[in-house]
């Protein structure tokens, strides 16, 4: 299955994605047999709808908005090295590289990048800032029908107060940040072993 | 926050007792050399043997249960009886019991919850709880009557005190070892901590006593010190180890709660990083594409399953009808909860002038949040008070623990079996799918509808779009959980769409019922779903409330019904897995549906299952219409939602009686009735079917 799938991959791909992701060789020829089987219309490129078909995310929360950060924006469609580079931000960080080529642009795996990808799933309208609206839509998905709406709003208020710390009732980034940085070091978003 | 694995596991004792059979069975004295190589093929034919005998049983049990239709009383006790005969089966062989028995009820679970009524499954789950918990207490009487006769035991210290060190030192080691191999594969690792739990966490207990209590004297002359041992040992696990196990534990946890207090933010957006993890696991594919496993449910689907479920299971029409209730409710819901959405202001139907009512009421709950956001921020403003900040603050964190969606990690595998708190995955897992199907619809409705808005001409459209400015943004405030401002379509087409588009919509309410009599076409029809060049022959044109057999008829003559109504034989391979059984099929029809969708000559306006929903649960039937050879297809129906009925229960959600219908809703006459309103009368007043003669109603049976 591996070999086949590396056959359709071209070598000098699997070095580009490679250097821009920081991949393996053996992840990248895994994740594309994964991605081909996704690609259900065998185009090369992923659908929402392909995304959609996967049945675990029906069950997950925040499915549909993990299904989004996939796309680009105002794009319907994804292809492998646009697949790969979103999973890139959940490679491990490798304590060897941390100081391999410091003057390269920052790898899609740092810390920042994998939390602005989470902000990024908060932030609806690209304008830097978790409004109290976005915030409160996050919730309603993952909170379960037992909390009323006024609950949740004064959940989501208690939230922008505690993160907000220049008083525009909005979170932006770098508030984001400062608030999971308290516990950043457990974090599994940033230390998690995605065996990719 | 993590119980500690106190509870024994299945495997260990099924091992244990191999062991047994394989070696005092047989007789410790005449083992040789040789021998230790036929002990070895003897575990294996015991263990083995045993797993094979619990399979055909459970091939046998999950057969007999797809013919209880009728007597559903007896099913409970099939359950009960079929898997009691695989152990006394294994015992007559000598071999391995608990595996037969274990392996029978793994192999026959997936089919034999599908086949019994949920009423069967209740007893078969509450009775196996009773049962347990009295074997348990059985046990542990005699091992407390045996503690004190003295008859029993022997006592040998240096046997006692090398066994205790030894079982926590083996424990240990084990679970170090297992835990090594686990984390590489595990997204959350296994720390320290947890492995010291785990390793202090050994208890033994009845087991153990029923085993040593069952050596042969004669065979086991030590018999008289294991008992003592084992005695020592239960008590020593269970009393001082259970005992001292929660203080252990909180010890241990002690320094992380002590270091870090979580805040709201942190614990917010912790839930969300887990969220987001397991999605991309599952879209990286982390959880494992396996090539077996597809063979295997590839197998289970076209030949178990054809073989063990029944019928009407394995065409999923209990499931179907399931999901077409949930829809209506959903619907409804969507009405209520979200009355914003569809702003009465867009449903310019004479019936909705009812609906004026909800922007008041959206403005009265506005009011009320922004009131209780008032609250909070005057509890801000004098912060100095911390009394009631604080106090706030844990409420808002138990509110949120209670409430946030555990990620699939966390609750996998809790088993007690004490308490049952089996729904609650389930209900997550079903509250999660139903809302994620509900905003895909909403998108897939609006990016629909702005296609066609396209298509169509703007000075048709101009009335609702004035309308819709009305709407404004007030009431859209509530709706947390849209991704898209969704337009409400039904309402739209009911506005200016031309009888065509009725027909078109017709077209897609009736494949979307009519998937469970497509089944079996499935393979053939795919491809030509997938290409199908043209746009497909209008049916005749029935009224919109029209029969569902009239123009499914219709529909299973065009060549594209049969694969638009299915999922791809691909996708229902993985769907297997982790949907919950009762949702596969929502699942699969969901797939379907988007994939309709994707596929370029779909009607205009394929999608409407709610509607759908809506048609077969009560439209009145106009008997003037019935094509050939409906009659038996409708017998079989009926017969199917018979059944059906028994299924659904657990399905439906506990949502509130919606509202009585206003008296304005009464569906108009005509084809231009609003299907939401529509709905909504139907559903809220079931009564009147029954009153109908054609009505298929819920209420009818």
């Amino acid at each position: 299955m591996g070999s086949r799938a590396s056959t359709l991959l071209r070598e000098e791909e699997i070095e580009e994605i490679k250097k821009e992701t920081g991949f393996s060789h053996s992840q990248i020829t895994r994740l594309y047999s994964r991605f081909t089987s996704l690609d259900k219309g065998e185009n090369g490129t992923l659908s929402r709808e392909d995304f959609q078909r996967i049945p675990e995310l029906a069950i997950n929360p925040l499915g549909d908005r993990i299904i989004n950060a996939f796309f680009p924006e105002g794009e319907d469609q994804v292809n492998f090295r646009g697949f790969m580079r979103t999973l890139a931000h959940f490679r491990p960080i490798e304590d060897n590289e941390k100081n391999k080529n410091p003057t390269a642009s920052e790898p899609l795996n740092s810390r920042t990048n994998k939390l602005l990808f989470a902000f990024r799933l908060y932030d609806l309208d690209r304008d830097d800032k978790i409004s109290r609206d976005e915030l409160l839509q996050v919730l309603r998905m993952m909170v379960g029908v037992n909390i009323s709406d006024e609950q949740l709003g004064s959940i989501a208020d208690r939230t922008i107060q505690e993160a907000d710390t220049n008083g525009d009732n909005s979170i932006s980034f770098n508030e984001f940040i400062k608030a999971c940085e308290v516990y950043v070091e457990q974090n599994l978003l940033l230390q998690a072993e995605l065996n990719l | 926050t993590r119980p500690p694995p106190l509870t024994e596991t299945h495997t260990p004792p099924a091992l244990t007792e191999t062991l047994y059979i394989s070696f005092v069975e047989v007789g410790v004295e005449n083992v040789q050399m040789a021998d230790y190589f036929k002990g070895v093929a003897s575990f294996l034919i015991v263990s083995l043997g045993g797993t094979l005998v619990g399979l055909v049983f459970a091939v046998l049990l999950s057969f007999i249960t797809r013919f209880t239709k009728r007597v559903r009383i007896i099913e409970p006790l099939f359950v009960f009886l079929l898997v009691y005969l695989a152990y006394l089966t294994a015992e007559l062989f000598s071999l391995s019991a608990i595996l037969s028995m274990t392996f029978c009820g793994i192999g026959a679970n997936k089919y034999v919850e599908a086949n019994i009524s949920q009423k069967s499954r209740t007893a078969v789950k509450y009775t196996m709880k009773t049962l347990a918990s009295i074997a348990e207490t059985v046990i542990f009487i005699f091992l407390g009557i045996s503690a004190v006769d003295k008859t029993k035991w022997a006592w040998d210290s240096g046997l006692v005190a090398c066994t205790l060190v030894f079982i926590l030192v083996f424990r240990a080691v084990g679970v170090v070892g297992q835990t090594w191999v686990l984390n590489r594969f595990r997204l959350v690792p296994l720390d320290r901590i947890d492995q010291v739990v785990m390793s202090y966490g050994g208890l033994r207990g009845a087991v153990a006593f029923a085993l040593v209590v069952l050596l042969d004297p004669e065979r086991v002359k030590a018999k008289d010190y294991f008992v003592a041992t084992t005695i020592v040992v239960v008590f020593f696990t269970v009393m001082f180890q259970g005992l001292t196990i929660k203080p252990l534990v909180k010890w241990l946890k002690v320094p992380r709660s002590t270091n870090r207090k979580l805040s709201i933010n942190e614990e917010i957006h912790e839930r969300a990083f887990d969220h987001i993890l397991a999605a991309v696991e599952d879209i990286a594919g982390l959880q494992g594409y396996h090539h077996w496993r597809d063979k295997w449910e590839q197998f289970d689907k076209n030949y178990l399953s054809r073989l063990l479920l029944r019928k009407s299971v394995y065409r999923k029409s209990e499931l179907w009808e399931a999901y077409q209730r949930i829809n209506i409710r959903d619907a409804i819901s969507l009405i209520d909860q979200g009355g914003n959405i569809l702003t009465s202001a867009r449903l310019s139907l004479p019936s909705m002038a009812s609906r004026t009512s909800f922007p008041e009421v959206t403005n009265v709950s506005n009011y009320l949040r922004e009131n209780g956001s008032g609250v909070c921020l005057d509890l801000q403003a004098i912060d100095n008070v911390p009394g009631s900040k604080v106090e706030e603050e844990t409420e808002t964190h138990h509110v949120l623990t209670g409430n946030l969606y555990k990620p699939r990690r966390r609750y996998q595998s809790h088993y007690s079996r004490h308490f049952m708190p089996l729904g609650e995955q389930e209900r997550q897992d079903r509250e999660v799918f139903q809302r994620n199907m509900r905003s895909r619809l909403e998108n897939f409705k609006s990016s629909r509808h702005k296609r066609h808005r396209k298509d169509r001409s703007l000075k048709k459209r101009r009335g609702s779009d004035v309308k819709e400015m009305d709407g404004g943004d007030k009431p859209r405030r509530n709706v947390s959980w849209q991704d898209k401002d969704p337009v409400q379509v039904p309402g739209d087409s009911d506005e200016e769409k031309p009888s065509e588009c009725e027909k078109d919509e017709d077209v897609g309410i009736t494949f979307v019922a009519r998937k469970v009599d497509t089944v079996k076409q499935r393979p053939h029809s795919v491809p030509a779903a997938l290409e199908g060049g043209q746009p497909p022959p209008a049916p005749p044109p029935p009224p919109v409330s029209s029969s569902p057999s009239s123009p499914s008829e219709a529909a299973g003559l065009l060549p594209w019904k049969g694969g638009l109504g299915s999922p791809p034989p691909c996708v229902s391979l993985e769907a297997t897995k982790v949907i919950p059984v009762d949702l596969q099929e929502a699942w699969n029809q969901s797939i379907s549906s988007l994939e309709s969708v994707s596929s370029p000559h779909a009607p205009p306006e394929p999608l409407h299952p709610r509607i759908s929903a809506l048609c077969r649960a009560g439209g009145p039937r106009p008997a003037s219409y019935t094509p050939p050879g409906t009659s038996s297809l409708r017998e079989r129906e009926e017969e199917e939602r018979e059944e059906a009925l028994q299924e659904v229960q657990p399905l439906m959600r506990p949502l509130p009686p919606p509202p009585p219908p206003p008296p304005g809703s009464a569906p108009g006459p005509g084809r231009r009735r609003n299907p939401c309103v529509y709905l909504r009368s139907l559903v809220t007043t079931p009564p009147a079917e029954t009153s109908e003669p054609h009505s298929r109603g819920p209420t009818q049976l």
